[in-house]
């Protein structure tokens, strides 16, 4: 029995509940004098709901992870287990093709030796079928008779329910914070590791990025592990080219649309910045290599500049911008708009023109939020790929000049985690580390910014 | 039915005068036909009950509704005998000119001397930093708000009490050296004794500026005013002295409204 049929289960039984306990809540109404209980008849349902559901979610998550376990020990544990050969690949496909058919997912088995184990992985999984059926209804049965006994005419279920739910919004709240935590452990163990073959100063300092995957990993040339060029790359296209582009024009857009466009422009036009932001970013990426780029280059060359490259930084970066803009536009949009009409009202009252309301009343009012937009829009251009694979080319390449070829750290990323390199040579784990220093410095830009607005924002309220 | 002006009024400059003004928003008359002579040296006050219009006929005086999309004004507003509606007359000029203070207090999240030095900088009206310091602080001191304050200039013009974040407001409009300043219930937001405040201020400007007041509560237009217009339904329906208007209304349905009947 899969987990979905448990849970389906308690649902049931939880509706059960639900319905019992209201049913004896409104008997409790109509017995008591006065005709008020402590807690409406629906909290001593959910009440009762809710002990019945709980517990069996966690019964149901605990056993999906174990059961497969207990079911492997057990058919291990069986006669035939002796043939098999003792570890590795081999024995591990002999037991998933056993399995396979005796869920009933494929017909026959190809290895012989498999056969041997179908019957005591159907038994085995039909029995531990039984036994997680059977503690999930105790439980359910458990909850249930423990919580409608509670139940009186003075029971104050509210408050429970209140904080059950609270408890759950809580939870719901974690996730996203325990999740980053295992985003950076997990890429804090890499690191390590690949911290242990390259001095961190080599790579955090080091000029000259060209891992070799082929080359013998015990003994890996720290000379090639420099991560200066990508991280320049990275914030001169991402921070700096997308940047002069998406910051004026998405600042303009907005305030062009919450001050000065009439509200059928403004109907148009917003939505149509916003589909910016829905096209793929592939498609950006053939645009910037098949059109920017050699109109860049196009350009440079009548300029007499020669050596213009046809994957430039410009490109990708001027493209990047583009995309950006909507972030930009949209957050500084809502956060102008949030400002009080009665700010804009006092300045013009002042006999100040519209232009000078915006700079010296509106803008700083709405810093926060424009500078939350950009943040935002920062950390959505370094993190992008496929403009600057594209575009920008993969050649680490350390130089001001943004009609030069350059990559960055995600592109890298990518590259060396489907390069050739076996996955604990040094120019696969260079991914991780790659990715760590970007988390880092993205984590310290958003921190400044924080510190920056709180500095220099001018609260309203 | 026509606008009863007592008779008895003395013969003085009108600082702004209006004539057949009618305020639309969309189709709907906000304001019919008022017309209005506001003297300089004398505080008007404009009451009536809620939604009569007397806020849009104030926000009509310095054009504040042009910033309402759908508000429309005919009809002939002057100001020393120029119609503030003509292109000869900047709106922004006529703004600087003809002040204004709002219901709820709007002081700029910005610090005390930023609100005051506000519209003196955008206007040019102070060359220098001694000269801004002395604007703000005559303007500062015109509000009774100086003594308060002159220690944290720098602090937050939101971080005042209600009552003084209103005097800031009064001291701001006062920054840009108008010549008429228009309130449009200043007192609705504060307590009793920050309205008390604002009423002895208002005593103290008068006759330096022109002031014009809207006002729900009588007793502040008896106290503050000596002329005083009473609006019903979109119409002035008497204009007169206050204190005739408070004894002696001419009109049945002022002397309604006076006597507490309705609004």
């Amino acid at each position: 029995m899969s987990p979905t049929l448990l849970l389906l289960l308690a649902l049931g039984l939880g509706l059960a509940g639900w319905l019992a306990a209201r049913a004896r809540a409104w008997t409790f109404r109509r017995a008591s004098s006065s005709g008020r209980l402590a807690s409406l008849p629906s909290y001593h349902a959910w009440y009762v709901a809710l002990w019945i559901v709980l517990p069996v979610i966690a019964f149901v998550a605990a056993w999906s992870a174990i059961a497969p376990g207990l079911v492997t020990q057990s058919v291990l544990a069986s006669p035939a287990a002796d043939q098999l050969p003792s570890f590795g690949f081999q024995r591990q496909t002999i037991l998933n093709e056993a399995r396979a058919v005796a869920t009933g997912a494929t017909q026959g088995v190809f290895n012989p030796l498999a056969r041997e184990f179908v019957e005591p992985y159907r038994e085995a999984i039909s029995r531990y079928n039984w036994i997680g059926i059977i503690v999930t209804l105790l439980i359910a049965f458990l909850g249930g008779a423990y919580s409608f006994l509670r139940l009186k005419p003075d029971f104050a279920a509210r408050n429970r329910v209140e904080k059950i739910v609270m408890a759950i919004l809580l939870g719901a709240s974690l996730v996203a914070i325990l999740t980053t935590i295992g985003i950076f452990v997990s890429l804090v163990f890499e690191t390590i590791r690949f911290f242990g073959m390259v001095n961190p100063i080599d790579f955090l300092f080091g000029t000259h990025w060209a891992p070799d995957p082929m080359a013998n990993a015990a003994n890996p040339d720290p000379t090639r592990y420099g991560a200066i060029p990508l991280f320049w790359g990275t914030l001169f296209i991402g921070a700096v080219i997308a940047m002069i582009v998406a910051i004026p024009l998405g600042l303009m857009s907005a305030i062009y649309l919450t001050q000065y466009a009439n509200p059928k422009v403004r109907a148009w036009v917003k939505p149509a910045l916003e589909i910016l932001a829905g096209v793929p970013t592939v498609v950006y990426g053939y645009f910037a290599a098949l059109t920017i780029a050699p109109a860049i280059r196009d350009f440079a060359v009548s300029l007499g500049i020669s050596n213009a490259s046809s994957e430039s930084a410009l490109a990708a970066g001027l493209i990047m911008g583009v995309m950006i803009i909507p972030f930009v536009s949209s957050m500084a949009d809502d956060s102008i708009a949030a400002v009080p009409q009665a700010m804009r009202d006092g300045s013009l009252a002042m006999g100040a023109t519209t232009n000078e309301t915006i700079r010296r009343v509106i803008i700083p009012a709405a810093l926060p939020g424009i500078v939350a937009g950009i943040m935002l829009a920062i950390s959505r251009a370094i993190g992008e790929t496929m403009i600057v694979v594209m575009a920008a080319s993969t050649a680490a390449n350390l130089s001001a000049n943004p009609l030069e070829s350059m990559t960055t750290v995600t592109v890298q990323i990518v590259a060396m985690l489907t390069g050739e390199g076996s996955f604990d040579h040094p120019a696969t784990l260079s991914a991780f580390a790659l990715g760590f220093v970007l988390f880092m410095v993205t984590l310290a830009l958003n921190f400044i910014a924080l510190r920056v607005v709180k500095r220099f924002r001018e609260a309203y309220e | 039915m026509v606008t009863v002006v007592h008779e008895n009024l003395e013969n003085t400059d009108a600082k702004m005068s209006a004539r057949d003004v009618s305020v639309f928003y969309g189709d709907k008359k906000a304001i019919d036909n008022v017309s209005i002579d506001i003297p300089t040296e004398y505080v008007t006050a404009f009451i009536g009950p809620s939604g009569c219009g007397k806020s849009t006929f104030l926000r009509s005086l310095n054009r504040m509704n042009d910033t309402i999309p759908s508000a429309r004004v005919e009809g002939e507003i002057m100001l020393d005998g120029e119609d503030i509606h003509s292109p000869s007359l900047d709106v922004v000029q006529l703004r600087a000119r003809v002040g204004m203070v709002f219901q709820k207090p709007n002081p700029f999240p910005k610090s005390i001397y930023d609100n005051i030095a506000y519209g003196p900088k955008i206007h040019g009206l102070a060359e220098g930093k001694d000269e801004l310091d002395a604007v703000v602080e005559k303007s500062l001191r015109r509000a009774g708000l100086w003594e308060e304050v002159k220690d944290r200039l720098q602090d937050s013009g939101t971080a005042l009490s209600g009552g003084q974040q209103q005097r800031l407001c009064i001291a701001r409009a006062i920054a840009v050296d108008p010549e008429v300043i228009l309130m449009d219930e200043p007192c609705s937001a504060l307590d009793p004794i920050a309205t008390a405040k604002i009423e002895e201020l208002i005593d103290e400007l008068n006759g330096r500026y022109a002031i014009v007041i809207v006002t729900h509560s009588m007793q502040q237009a008896a106290r503050v005013s000596q002329r005083t217009a009473f609006f019903h339904l979109g119409k002035m329906v008497e204009y007169g002295r206050t204190s005739d208007i408070f004894t002696n209304p001419i009109e049945q349905r002022t002397q309604d409204y006076i006597t507490g009947r309705y609004g």
